[in-house]
């Protein structure tokens, strides 16, 4: 049933020019600063042989372009989610499984599945570029997978807080925006107390850009990988209460 | 429970805040019934059938559709259930075919049965020619059929129709009604509107609710059979006067509607006709029309519905 819902979520996604556009553009800008890696990898590649412990060209290349990524994506993954529980409020649609003998769980893990498989697409694109690096040189794929895992996490965590931001509006445009504050928020949240003490390790803890950073580096930590997966199931579980109360109070 | 009471809904209350939506509302429909629900707009119809198809917490009272409670066991009772919003809810940028599929997989129709569940309920809606074509390319009476369509897909025992034939042309109103009274063959319907034609035309059984009350349920039969004629309406080519028709043994009152045309209200204890045509006869009115007026629905509904907030609600027995 999951699947179900999920299959015609994305479906819709790709009857619209939007998904495919979305592709298009991000794919496009994403190539852009790969080149801009290479290029700068070029420059400095003659002197690298003399730096003891000089990074390879995976750290130059592959990892500066997933974080890159990372940060375009922030952007276009609200314009995402926005549609998927608000254009149902708005056109009342969701009377539809709300009286189908599916339950509140299997309808948000649908929606959810749906734009994961989504990404899942866009992912598969980014993975493309590392991989034209193997026509001229040797790609280091432990820190490559660790990359990709983090960015998928990433990614998994951003459609998370879209999708419950969409269920709290039936603007598009609003949940969009709200996404959109949020993940800057916790995108940017160690900024404070950079001094140190207590509130800054906490405020550490809550950001996702230095729990993707560590996985960038090739550095696989259970901590990382546990934070992500906390955020993703706290916001789906808010999303789930958040539906069920549409029947207790309009 | 009497096992071929396919809907039972017993002390209903939906608030919101301070405002009474549905009040104590306790009824059952019957296999094979197709139950009216009339009320005037922002009268609770749309509130209850929200709350039937489970789409609405109550805040009281509970529902069980084929014997099952709609929020003890969810899945089970809306199995049984269709349901037909106000808006139907559609995709536009899907086809109906697509749609429809997409609703067969969500009620669970096996895979191998799907296709045949989506052609019957095309044919049965008149969607045959209309599959491949968009949803939101097709007229507002189309649309409202694909959401007829999703609500019957799966055959349930209990289809909940909320005001099915808004938007529709006349033709298209009166196949739509012999669709409703097809499906009452079979599955229980519900239905609202305040179309109070559509009423008699395919309903076994009316309720009205008033200001989130029940205040009104009976079968179409009784309310044809019970209600006393207790006015007539006459045409004469050579009138009396009104006060000499005012004499009459049993006549109460008698009212000149102008044109030779009167109208004489009586005791409904006794008919008057007679007494009245030997009387015409003998002084020459020359009488060429006889009309018993008996209370029409709409008379009812009127009365119901106008009458002030603080009367005590009025619900009459159910025919069994």
């Amino acid at each position: 049933m999951i699947g179900t819902i999920a299959a015609r979520e994305l479906r819709s996604l790709f009857f619209s020019p939007l998904a495919w556009t979305m592709l298009a553009v991000v794919q496009v800008i994403i190539a852009y600063l790969f080149l801009v890696q290479v290029d700068f990898f070029l420059q400095i590649q003659p002197r690298l042989p003399q730096m003891p412990g000089a990074p390879g060209l995976t750290e130059i290349v592959v990892a500066p372009t997933f974080g890159n990524a990372a940060l375009i994506l922030l952007l276009v993954v609200p314009m995402l989610t926005m549609r998927l529980v608000s254009d149902e409020l708005r056109n009342q649609t969701l009377s539809l499984l709300f009286s189908a003998p599916v339950s509140m769980t299997e309808i948000v893990l649908g929606k959810y599945c749906g734009v994961l498989g989504y990404l899942l697409i866009q992912l598969l694109l980014i993975a493309l570029l590392p991989c034209a690096l193997l026509l001229g040189g040797s790609l280091d794929f432990g820190i490559v997978a660790s990359g990709l895992l983090g960015l998928f996490l990433l990614l998994a965590g951003f459609a998370a807080v879209g999708l419950f931001m969409s269920t709290l509006t039936a603007q598009p445009v609003i949940a969009a925006i709200s996404t959109f504050g949020v993940l800057l928020l916790l995108w940017i949240i160690d900024w404070s107390g950079g001094a140190g003490g207590k509130g800054s390790s906490v405020f550490g803890y809550l950001s996702m850009l230095r729990h993707y950073e560590s996985l960038l580096k090739g550095v696989f930590n259970s901590t990382d990988v546990v934070y992500y997966l906390l955020l993703i199931a706290l916001f789906v579980i808010l999303s789930i209460r958040r539906l069920d109360s549409y029947r207790l109070q309009h | 429970m009497d096992a071929d009471n396919l809907i039972r809904v017993e002390h209903l209350s939906r608030r919101y805040g301070p405002l009474h939506a549905v009040e104590d509302i306790s009824f059952e429909v019957r296999r094979g019934e197709v139950l009216g629900f009339l009320g005037p707009n922002g009268a609770g119809k749309s509130t209850t059938m929200q709350i039937l198809s489970g789409n609405l917490a109550p805040s009281a009272g509970r529902v069980l559709i084929t014997g099952r409670d709609i929020l003890d066991e969810p899945e089970a009772a809306k199995a049984a259930l269709g349901y037909l919003p106000e808006q139907p809810p559609l995709y536009r940028e899907l086809t109906v075919d697509e749609y429809l599929g997409y609703c067969a997989r969500l009620n669970r129709i096996p895979r191998e049965q799907r296709r045949a569940a989506v052609e019957r309920a095309k044919e049965r809606c008149g969607l045959t020619e209309v599959g491949r074509r968009l949803i939101g390319n097709l007229s507002k009476g189309y649309q409202q059929r694909t959401g007829i369509a999703q609500a019957i897909i799966h055959a349930p025992a209990v289809v909940i129709l909320d005001e099915p034939t808004v938007g529709l042309d006349p033709i298209q109103i009166r196949e739509i009604r012999a669709l409703i009274r097809e499906l009452g063959g079979e599955h229980s319907v519900i239905l609202s509107t305040h179309i109070l034609p559509e009423v008699q035309a395919v309903c076994d059984r009316v309720q009205i609710i008033h200001r989130g009350r029940l205040v009104f349920s009976d079968s179409i039969e009784n309310l044809a059979r019970q209600q006393p004629v207790s006015s007539l309406r006459a045409a004469f080519r050579n009138p009396p006067a009104a006060a000499e028709l005012a004499r009459l043994p049993g006549v109460l009152e008698a009212e000149d509607l102008g044109a030779g045309r009167v109208r004489l209200r009586f005791d409904p204890a006794g008919d008057i006709t007679d007494a009245l045509l030997e009387r015409a006869l003998a002084a020459g009115w020359r009488p060429y029309e006889l009309t018993p007026e008996s209370k029409t629905l709409e008379q009812i509904f009127v009365d119901i519905t106008s009458r002030d907030p603080g009367a005590a609600p009025e619900t009459r027995g159910e025919a069994a």
